[in-house]
């Protein structure tokens, strides 16, 4: 780092301490919010290697390169890898961190010693998780729910494995508190709660779903264990337990988590639009109401994963209906989010490519989700292709894409020097064009009946997996691309200063890179986050 | 490291009851399954529950409920600048936890000598429902007293602090912190000592 010219005021250097140690006991949410973005996107390559490996052995029937034991691990860790270690902490962890507390005019969040303590026990847990994939029974097997009774006599490792998610949940749970008390607290003068810009918000509707969702996770997790060890009996059939149970508790936690991954990416994308449109956000409050509607609702509706589970008519009635409230705010925020371009001053530089195909690609993945939350469409499709497909869309298409958009709009502005923009536009359309190759083509395959998770299929369902696949190799060609170009850029890149992108949110008021205190005095805010008849650019 | 002093005793309360709510809630999960096993195998909950000594299981809610009594007029006297008196008072709270854990030693010992654990061979041969609710009373006590053993620890810890003048009358926040992460623990017992000593 010491090669970066900055000037000596930024958080990079001006305690005077640039250690490694004083990194990885800092307590400024920047360097936090660095480390956590780091971690989490290291975490995402091995996620992704994982996924690139899945994807040669289902290019072709039967064995290609690994038996099915091996298939099985694989498919389970990258679910845990990417889910708990990656999209979960990744934006409250990485972007929350860093760009929040500034964007309230605070000096950093409420508790930056237990802020700390976070990224720790995170690192921990990812620690154990790794640690069980390469110790006792070995990697685990189940796939990333865990399911009971398979889950509590599989010989593989899951003990350890689900001890490190619990480790990975608390860590989700002190985020959750820190936020709350952070935007309750330390908002500046003048910074009322319709004066937040949206990406806090979402922060803020995220991180209560962290609070009330999380500890479900954790007691599952413990009885899971307890299950193991002490033979408890409570999800077992033949001991009077009910393995559906299980799946209940673990979808209470498991389905709002879906929201822990996807609001603070709606915020993201509720941030960078406007700003490339040049106009104030369309709807700003209904965009900031649906985030805690989706909040709320989004609690409500686990059962929708559980439709063949064997529950009750009524109970599965009562949670496809559930499921479809949900779309209502979610489609407030892409009917704004389109109002916001209309008759805008649109660029398309990186950040807005990556905004815009988050709209189309979390629109393709709602709307499958509404074919798999209707009951009478969901019983043909369960534990399909069609699921993966979705889910991906969601979780990739959604998140991973405006994590992407956050990297190319925010990560600038905390190095001091900028990526070029040709190639990351060439990467865009890599990616772009590979995910829809390798996720649509799964959503055809499992309307035609290629279930999910297993390791052989039939040969009629040959070609369009070979399509996949090259879809996969596309993508990762794009990402690695987009890689490149990013770090490259921000090391040695041309110098990023002021504010190129012209954001009214006071993140962009403050010095580039920001400075360890991030204002000098007392901010005060003075106008909303999207009024723009002030900015230079 | 930040390299200014900020303190918000308001903000550090309001982080602490939201991390009390999680403690309910992750109690709750197990509250959840009580409630659905009940409906399930009510006359097993019943002889399961009768098999509980409620005289010990009375004496440990009046402990509990004395040693959260300490622990809130620990504040008060912290808050009156009486360091001596909060010292003695959380040693109090600490001494009710450790009568607390002992009490609970003996009941649990005594469910062992019975054959009664989890997974044991006399409850894998008794009736389903049977085996359900020891397992989620050894589960919900179990780790309600490994909350008992964290608050206590957590209060010694002050303690110190307190008799080391860190902690005094203009701040003592952690104090106020620790005494409500012990009423709640408090609270849960409250919870589980009717349902399942109690009730059925």
């Amino acid at each position: 780092m010491s090669d970066m010219q900055q000037a000596a005021t930024s958080f990079w250097n001006d305690t005077g301490k640039t250690g490694l140690t004083s990194w990885i006991f800092s307590t400024d949410h920047k360097r936090i919010g660095l480390l956590y973005f780091y971690t989490t996107i290291g975490f995402f390559l091995v996620g992704v290697v994982l996924g690139l490996l899945l994807r040669i052995e289902l290019m072709a029937p039967g064995r290609t390169i690994m038996g099915p034991q091996t298939y099985n691990a694989l498919f389970t860790v990258h679910g845990v890898v990417m889910i708990f270690l990656f999209i979960i902490p990744g934006i409250p962890g990485a972007f929350g961190n860093m760009v929040m507390p500034i964007q309230i005019g605070a000096r950093d969040v409420s508790f930056p010693r237990l802020n700390l303590l976070s990224w720790w026990l995170y690192i921990i847990g990812a620690v154990i998780i790794l640690t069980s994939l390469f110790s006792g029974g070995g990697a685990p097997d189940t796939g990333w729910t865990f399911y009971v009774p398979f889950s509590s006599r599989t010989g593989t490792n899951v003990s350890l494995a689900v001890f490190g998610v619990f480790i990975v949940g608390f860590s989700s749970i002190l985020t959750g508190v820190n936020f709350v008390t952070t935007i309750h607290r330390l908002r500046a003068e003048g910074m009322t709660w319709f004066r937040l810009p949206l990406f806090t918000w979402s922060l803020y509707a995220t991180a209560w779903v962290q609070i009330l969702a999380t500890p479900i996770l954790a007691i599952t997790l413990v009885l899971v264990m307890a299950e193991r060890v002490l033979g408890t009996g409570l999800f077992d059939p033949t001991r009077g337990g009910d393995p559906v149970m299980y799946q209940h508790l673990f979808w209470i936690y498991s389905h709002p988590a879906v929201y822990i991954m996807i609001l603070p990416a709606m915020g993201i994308v509720s941030d960078i639009i406007p700003v490339f449109s040049r106009k104030p956000i369309f709807g700003y409050k209904m965009i900031a109401f649906s985030s805690l509607a989706i909040a709320a609702a989004g609690s409500l509706v686990w059962g929708h994963h559980m439709f063949t589970s064997g529950m009750s008519d009524t109970a599965v009635v009562v949670f496809s209906f559930l499921t479809f409230i949900v779309a209502i705010p979610s489609a407030i925020k892409v009917f704004n989010w389109i109002s916001t371009l209309y008759k805008g001053s649109i660029s398309l530089e990186a950040p807005m490519l990556f905004a815009l195909s988050f709209i189309l690609l979390f629109s393709i993945g709602g709307l499958s989700g509404l074919i798999l939350g209707a009951a009478a469409t969901d019983v043909h499709v369960h534990d399909t292709h069609f699921v993966v497909g979705h889910f991906h869309y969601v979780m990739f298409g959604g998140t991973g894409f405006a994590i992407f958009a956050a990297m190319h709009y925010w990560l600038p502005k905390f190095y001091g020097r900028r990526y070029r923009e040709k190639p990351a536009i060439i990467a865009w359309g890599l990616m772009f064009t590979g995910f829809n190759v390798l996720y649509f083509t799964m959503q055809v395959l499992g309307m035609r009946g290629m279930p999910r998770r297993y390791y052989d299929y039939l040969p009629e369902f040959g070609p369009l997996n070979l399509v996949a696949t090259v879809g996969s190799w596309i993508l990762a060609a794009g990402l690695i691309l987009m890689l490149v170009n990013l770090f490259r850029g921000l090391f040695w890149g041309e110098p990023f200063v002021g504010n190129p992108w012209g954001g009214a949110t006071l993140e962009w008021s403050v010095a580039t890179p920001p400075p360890t205190e991030n204002f000098e005095g007392e901010p005060v805010a003075t106008h909303g986050p999207y009024d723009f008849s002030g900015v230079k650019k | 490291m930040s390299g200014h002093e900020h303190r918000d005793d308001y903000g550090a309360k309001l982080g602490m009851w939201l991390f009390l709510f999680t403690e309910l809630l992750l109690f709750g999960g197990l509250f959840l399954l009580y409630a659905v096993y009940l409906k399930r195998y009510p006359h097993e909950f019943a002889t399961g529950g009768k098999q509980l000594n409620w005289v010990l299981g009375s004496v440990n809610t009046v402990i509990l409920l004395t040693s959260s009594l300490a622990a809130a007029m620990a504040v008060t006297a912290i808050q009156r600048g009486e360091a001596r008196r909060t010292v003695a008072l959380l040693g109090g709270t600490i001494l009710c936890a450790a009568g607390f854990m002992a009490i609970k030693y003996v009941e649990w010992s005594s469910k062992f000598g019975h054959g009664i654990y989890p997974g044991s061979e006399h409850l894998k041969a008794g009736p389903p429902g049977e085996s359900v609710f020891f397992s989620l009373y050894f589960l919900s006590t179990g780790i309600h007293g490994l909350h008992v053993v964290i608050g206590a620890i957590l209060l010694g810890w002050i303690a110190f602090k307190v008799r080391g003048g860190e902690l005094h009358a203009g701040n003592n926040i952690l104090l106020e912190n620790g005494a409500l992460y012990w009423h709640l623990v408090d609270l849960i017992w409250i919870f589980i000592f009717p349902l399942y000593y109690l009730i059925l």
